[in-house]
């Protein structure tokens, strides 16, 4: 067995509303020192790699990432192959 | 004109029977097709509607899951064959998630679900959804949702822009489109949008829930019965 983990974000020049009221909030909290927070998602996923390189993990896992983790047209993902379990 | 309408129904679709209730209040013909059943075709409809709602949870993104259920491969086909497809809010969510239509949906501006009534000026009457308004006839009809901002990229706007896409935008009464009259922060206060090929068309404001007299408000009837002229015009 083999863990991923991919983590999306809303892109740079797209509004991220959620991250913005928690950085308010923060500030609320009294941590001025908390320029920007931008909220995203994250996956752990695990995969059955008998006989899968790990590019080949990768390229999978990007192309999940493409077609339904994320949105290409308002978020950017990165993906993270584990140590084995 | 009697219309014949196919309105797809998702775990967690919740305004399904309103829609029914309001093409068929207008004197139209309805069914409903459950999101895994795909059938060989929907030649059989008129015109296919995606209600609002919150499909399959609104889990990952709104729409996210839908676009890959069962009936939509047969929807996609459905499109390609010229067949008139209308999505109502979560629907356009679901239109956005499977490429049918541009851009995309964000939370709303002020992180607020917002249910009210809001104008929309009417940009496009050359469209099978609005060919029985006026240019620049304002509508009221109302809104009901959290993620409704609508977003796309600069370059994705100028081509909305040059393909006369843009049908619905968010005005004032008068159909000045302020940004006082932007309930939800989008993109160039839009509210609805259609494909290039003008035969699919989605919007965040909920025509069913005007349809009738009893709401109060009758304005999203020009919706269907754009629908019901255009359908005329193709079976001539």
């Amino acid at each position: 067995m083999r863990k991923a983990r991919v983590f999306v974000w809303l892109k740079k020049d797209v509004l991220d509303p959620q991250g913005r009221t928690i950085n308010e909030a923060l500030h609320g909290l009294g941590y001025g020192l908390v320029e920007e927070v931008r909220q995203g998602k994250a996956f752990d996923i695990q995969l059955n790699d008998d006989g899968v390189s790990d590019e080949n993990l990768r390229e999978l896992l990007a192309e999940m990432s493409k077609r339904i983790l994320s949105n290409p047209v308002i978020e950017d993902f990165t993906v993270e192959l584990l140590d084995r379990s | 004109m009697t219309v014949n309408f196919g309105i797809v129904v998702f775990p967690g679709t919740n305004c399904d029977q309103d829609t029914k209730s309001a093409v068929e209040g207008l004197g139209h013909r309805s069914e409903f097709i459950w999101h895994d059943s795909a059938p060989d075709s929907l030649s059989r409809f008129d015109c296919v509607i995606l209600p609002g709602g919150f499909a399959y949870g609104d889990y990952l993104r709104s729409g996210a899951i839908a676009a890959f259920s069962p009936v939509i491969a047969v929807v996609k086909r459905y499109i390609d064959e010229g067949g008139l497809v209308l999505g109502i809010c979560n629907g356009l969510q679901v239109l956005l998630e499977m490429g049918a239509l541009p851009g995309a949906m964000i939370r709303n501006r002020d992180l607020r679900f917002i249910c009210r009534f809001v104008d929309l000026i009417v940009k496009q009457t050359d469209t099978p959804f609005t060919s029985a308004c006026v240019q620049k006839q304002v509508l009221r009809i109302p809104i009901s949702h959290f993620e409704g901002s609508y977003y796309i990229d600069e370059a994705g706007l100028k081509s909305l822009i040059e393909n006369n896409q843009i049908v619905l935008k968010y005005s004032d009464e008068n159909g000045n489109c302020t940004p006082d009259a932007n309930p939800n922060g989008a993109v160039f206060n839009i509210a609805g949008i259609c494909n290039e090929r003008r035969n699919v068309f989605g919007l965040m404001p909920h025509p069913e829930r005007a349809a009738d007299e009893v709401l109060g408000a009758t304005d999203g009837k020009f919706i269907f019965d754009s629908i019901a002229s255009s359908v005329a015009e193709r079976r001539r």
